[in-house]
């Protein structure tokens, strides 16, 4: 296991009005990180991720033949991602299955993950992404693309680039960094916004969502504290594929 | 060759060297002056050609490697074979080393029959097999089990240094498939259950280094 | 891949010889490692770690109607998933046969040994009872899911805790637990599956071994007393061939008791 804490780039004395977190954090550090690749034997690739006490475990299977044969794509490869929460990873039991949120969260974490792969040589194939929550503290979606990402690494996928994923909110006026549940529950002033983000270790954005009430200038402001953010989220990325002994 | 100590671990998107000295090998390419690894894996240069090993993920079919697999088809031409990657692999009639009737292809192989085969070309269609070379052919008895692939290298050692030992102490033959499929073929379950063992040995510490060493001493502490 | 039909002749011939493709006994279990509340909004969960098998067992609890022909006894749901992550003989979808017989051979297993006392959770008779979900996953399989089931089962219900009760409103205080635990028996029920390959019988079967078993019998108990039992596969059995499954399931139930003992405290 691999695991992070948080720098945080700004000193007590900054913290704008002396804006108190419910969980003490300052304004953009992260909840302290763990990851880990290699947790599912079978798999090709798998890992684990987490904020504090959101969990997120992935595996890939692929580069395989598609099924059903009328799936495939003859010009390239397919990138195939499931999400799902565990029933008990929530206080109030999901039941399990498939839900409407979860069959969302699998498209955008197809789409956070697929400018990153290089899988034009893989015609008719599937890269079969599966993401499981085993406890949820908000922030679910940016855990499971962190822990993706690094078992298509561990799965040898092609990728150009690593990508990293963060939740920014908006509390009121405060914009902080890694949103837990109950700042995702803000009622104070304009209450929460929230805003799951992910980007390549080179700044691009391949996905990005947002909740609430914002102003352009703020969300620009946000997407800055990203940026810093998910650079503290690829170096633990990066530490834990490099620390692998298997 | 490198130095296994200069080999170091990169990730996609990674700056592996920098210069316009260097070319972009295998599991790399070349943005502007850097070469970037597009891949999990350990990073070798060798005369400015700059490549990445992978240390896990799915077999990728070479030509020249001898694989093990698992016949799964049929055709009126020949056999449609599992080799455990995403393209089917295809010996065809005209692969085998004696003339075949287009009636009795499920007498030389039949569907769940497991052979050793080469492959002699990888292309758009799938991969392509051969038993035209000696050693090669349907495996008619024997253990056989599956380790990741990229631990094959590991298993065979330098200059088939580690499959001699274990050949050695077990008196197995041992037929190893680059696609991480191993035919283990002795004279007792025992020595075949120890070859087994020392396989699994090598691929639980292939990080280590002096394995060779270490393989020795467990091959002496489990004389019986 | 499928086991290769050889290394299927190759492991019936070890077990003739009294030997198993990884060395061990006939009747051993593999590497068994436990961890408790590896979830922390679920009343209960537990992660089984059988040799590279490996499940998660979550417990939930609900407040509900009683079904009619229990009015004063809790409710208990069981369910399980063959999840497409620990293999890839898994397909995404809803739950196929093999998933379904996993959560009724355990929810039998659980509601025959009378472990949960049912009647103990009732709030108020014919209106309103507790409900308890045992929610089994697969992350890795590699063979035995059923037994590494049953075993967390067994132990995330020993460890769950109630959770908060406003007796005004009449609803569950999410997130905020007691110290009470589930009202369970003393006895502990074990369930163990002896599978048949050839002229030998063994437990705790490796994905290898379960591809080539002829036929399995999965036997829920305690002691000597037997609460379940399903025959499961294709082929048949003699009667003494399931006298000496029935045997071999009993001494296994006390060695697993056994190796369980210290996360049942």
């Amino acid at each position: 296991m691999t695991t992070f804490k948080s720098k945080s780039e700004i000193s007590t004395q900054t913290n704008k009005d002396s804006f108190e977190r419910p969980d003490g954090r300052k304004i953009d550090e992260i909840r302290p990180m763990k990851a880990k690749v290699g947790i599912i034997p079978n798999a090709d690739g798998s890992a684990m991720f987490s904020f504090g006490d959101t969990i997120a475990i992935a595996a890939v299977y692929g580069p395989r033949k598609m099924h059903p044969q009328h799936s495939q794509d003859p010009e390239k490869g397919t990138l195939r991602c499931n999400y799902n929460m565990l029933s008990f990873s929530v206080t109030d039991r999901i039941r399990p299955g498939p839900s409407r949120r979860s069959t969302e969260i699998s498209k955008i974490t197809e789409w956070a993950l697929e400018p990153i792969l290089m899988i034009d040589k893989f015609n008719s194939m599937v890269i079969d992404v599966h993401i499981h929550i085993i406890q949820a503290n908000a922030s679910t979606r940016c855990a499971g693309i962190n822990a993706a990402a690094l078992a298509l690494a561990h799965a040898g996928i092609p990728m150009r680039d690593m990508v990293s994923s963060v939740s920014i909110g908006k509390l009121d006026k405060q914009l902080v960094v890694d949103v837990n549940k109950d700042e995702e529950d803000w009622e104070e002033g304009e209450g929460a916004t929230d805003i799951p983000i992910t980007l390549t270790s080179n700044g691009e954005i391949t996905h990005i969502q947002l909740d609430g009430k914002i102003t352009s200038k703020e969300l620009k402001d946000a997407i800055e504290l990203a940026k810093k953010a998910t650079k503290q989220i690829y170096e633990l990325q990066k530490k834990t594929l490099k620390e692998m002994k298997e | 060759m490198s130095d296994e100590s200069s080999r170091k671990i990169v990730i996609p998107g990674e700056i592996i060297e920098r210069g316009n000295d260097f070319l972009p090998g295998e599991g790399t390419e070349k943005r502007g002056e850097d070469i970037i690894a597009l891949k999990y894996g350990l990073a070798e240069e060798s005369n400015n050609l700059v490549k990445v090993i992978p240390l896990s993920g799915v077999y990728l079919p070479r030509r020249g490697n001898v694989v093990i697999g698992k016949v799964e088809n049929i055709t009126f031409n020949g056999w449609v074979v599992d080799i455990g990657c995403a393209d089917g692999a295809f010996i065809s009639l005209m692969e085998v080393p004696r003339f075949v009737n287009k009636n009795e292809l499920d007498e030389v192989m039949d569907i769940g029959d497991m052979v050793v085969a080469k492959i002699i070309g990888v292309n758009k269609r799938g991969v392509d097999l051969t038993l035209k070379i000696r050693g090669l052919g349907k495996i008619d008895e024997g253990l056989i089990f599956k380790i990741n692939p990229n631990k094959v290298p590991r298993v065979i050692g330098k200059e088939g240094s580690m499959i001699k030992l274990i050949k050695d102490e077990t008196g197995c033959d041992i037929t190893v498939g680059q696609n991480g499929l191993m035919w283990i073929q002795g004279d007792s379950i025992d020595k075949e259950l120890k070859a087994k063992e020392a396989v699994m040995f090598i691929t639980e510490r292939s990080f280590i280094k002096g394995l060779t060493e270490e393989l020795k001493k467990w091959f002496e502490g489990n004389k019986k | 891949m499928e086991t290769p039909r050889l290394t299927g002749e190759r492991i019936r011939q070890y077990l003739e010889q009294g030997k198993r493709f990884d060395g061990r006994d006939l009747n051993e279990f593999r590497d068994l490692k436990i961890e408790t509340g590896i979830s922390k909004n679920a009343e209960g969960s537990v992660r089984v770690i059988l040799g590279k098998t490996e499940v998660l067992v979550g417990i939930k609890m609900g407040v509900t109607a009683p079904y009619p022909d229990s009015p004063d006894k809790g409710n208990l749901m069981v369910t399980s998933e063959l999840l497409p992550l620990s293999s890839e003989r898994f397909e995404s979808g809803p739950p196929k046969f093999p998933a379904i017989e996993l959560g009724r051979v355990i929810d039998r297993f659980i509601r025959e040994s009378k472990f949960i006392e049912l009647e103990k959770l009732c709030i108020k008779e014919g209106e309103k009872v507790w409900e308890i979900f045992i929610d089994i996953y697969s992350i890795n399989s590699d063979g035995n899911l059923m037994d590494a089931a049953g075993i967390g089962a067994i132990v995330a219900l020993k460890h769950a805790k109630m959770p908060k009760y406003d007796e005004k409103e009449e609803k569950i205080i999410r997130g905020e637990w007691t110290d009470k635990k589930i009202p369970l028996k003393k006895e502990i029920p074990i369930s163990v599956t002896v599978h048949k390959i050839g002229n030998s019988f063994i437990v705790d079967p490796i994905q290898e071994e379960e591809d080539i078993s002829e036929t399995r019998v999965t036997v829920g108990g305690h002691d000597e007393t037997i609460h379940s039992l399903q025959k499961g596969d294709h082929k048949s059995l003699k009667i003494e061939e399931f006298h000496k499954m029935l045997d071999l399931a009993e001494e296994t139930r006390a060695s697993i008791l056994d190796k369980i003992g210290k996360y049942l405290k």
